[in-house]
């Protein structure tokens, strides 16, 4: 794989990613972090719906400090996903290519999806 | 790797089940922020309604490919060596196929409701 006198140069803290690719790793992370969290939705998902007692249940168990912890980090990764997502889709249609506007957006994308999530979170748990 | 989920067959299939993702997950949060939570009554009556349903079941075949192309990029960039990377594909195909199987039990029983 490695060419002769090539420079390896790989240490994390020293690599400037641009902000466009602070966003892409966000996207991958999120991303699987979603992906891991499927049983623990289906799980929910599946409580809620067995009556009365189920529902309230599921909802308890969102209450839970362990779950709330988990759920501060999926809600992120929902809504870094999904602006995210919705950026990709834009450029993918030549919308925000130009390297500023391409910052730009990744720069709201970053900000925007913690802001949401504490947003979202204050409102239901307070 | 040849086949319908190979090269632009997947690069379309992951924007086209984002899009479908982006919607549901977008109606199901700001139908659950106006009808200020709904009771266990109105929750369940919405999930089992059959055009919520069938949303539902398209949703959760939606997310499952699109999880699985996701996943598979992730891998195949990270994990080099040939045994490794195979297995963990079938670690994560296993995993979203028994998700599949569980997410389809949880949706027959909903509509089993209806009886």
């Amino acid at each position: 794989m490695r060419r002769e006198g090539r420079p390896v140069f790989l240490n994390l803290f020293k690599i400037r990613l641009p902000v466009p690719g602070v966003a892409s790793i966000a996207h991958r992370i999120s991303g699987v972090l979603l992906f891991l969290a499927i049983p623990l939705f289906l799980f929910i998902f599946q409580r809620s719906l067995q009556g009365e007692a189920g529902y309230a249940e599921a909802l308890a168990l969102l209450r839970h400090p362990l779950v709330m912890l988990i759920s501060l980090v999926l809600l992120w990764s929902l809504l870094h996903h999904w602006l995210a997502g919705i950026r990709y889709l834009l450029i993918d249609v030549d919308v925000g290519v130009e390297r500023t506007a391409a910052r730009k957006s990744a720069w709201t994308v970053l900000v925007l999806a913690p802001v949401l999530t504490v947003i979202i979170l204050g409102v239901l748990w307070l | 790797m040849r086949g319908g989920m190979s090269g632009m067959g997947a690069w379309l299939w992951q924007r086209l089940t984002a899009l479908y993702l982006g919607a549901y997950i977008l109606v199901l949060l700001l139908a659950l922020v106006f009808s200020g939570g709904p009771s266990a009554g109105a929750w369940q009556g919405w999930m089992t309604h059959p055009g919520v349903l069938l949303a539902s079941a398209l949703f959760l075949g939606a997310w499952l490919m699109h999880a699985w192309i996701g996943l598979r990029d992730v891998v195949v960039d990270y994990v080099h060596p040939f045994g490794a990377r195979v297995t963990v594909l079938a670690a994560v195909a296993l995993f979203l196929l028994t998700c599949g199987i569980w997410g389809t039990y949880i949706l027959i029983q909903a509509a089993s409701s209806w009886a």
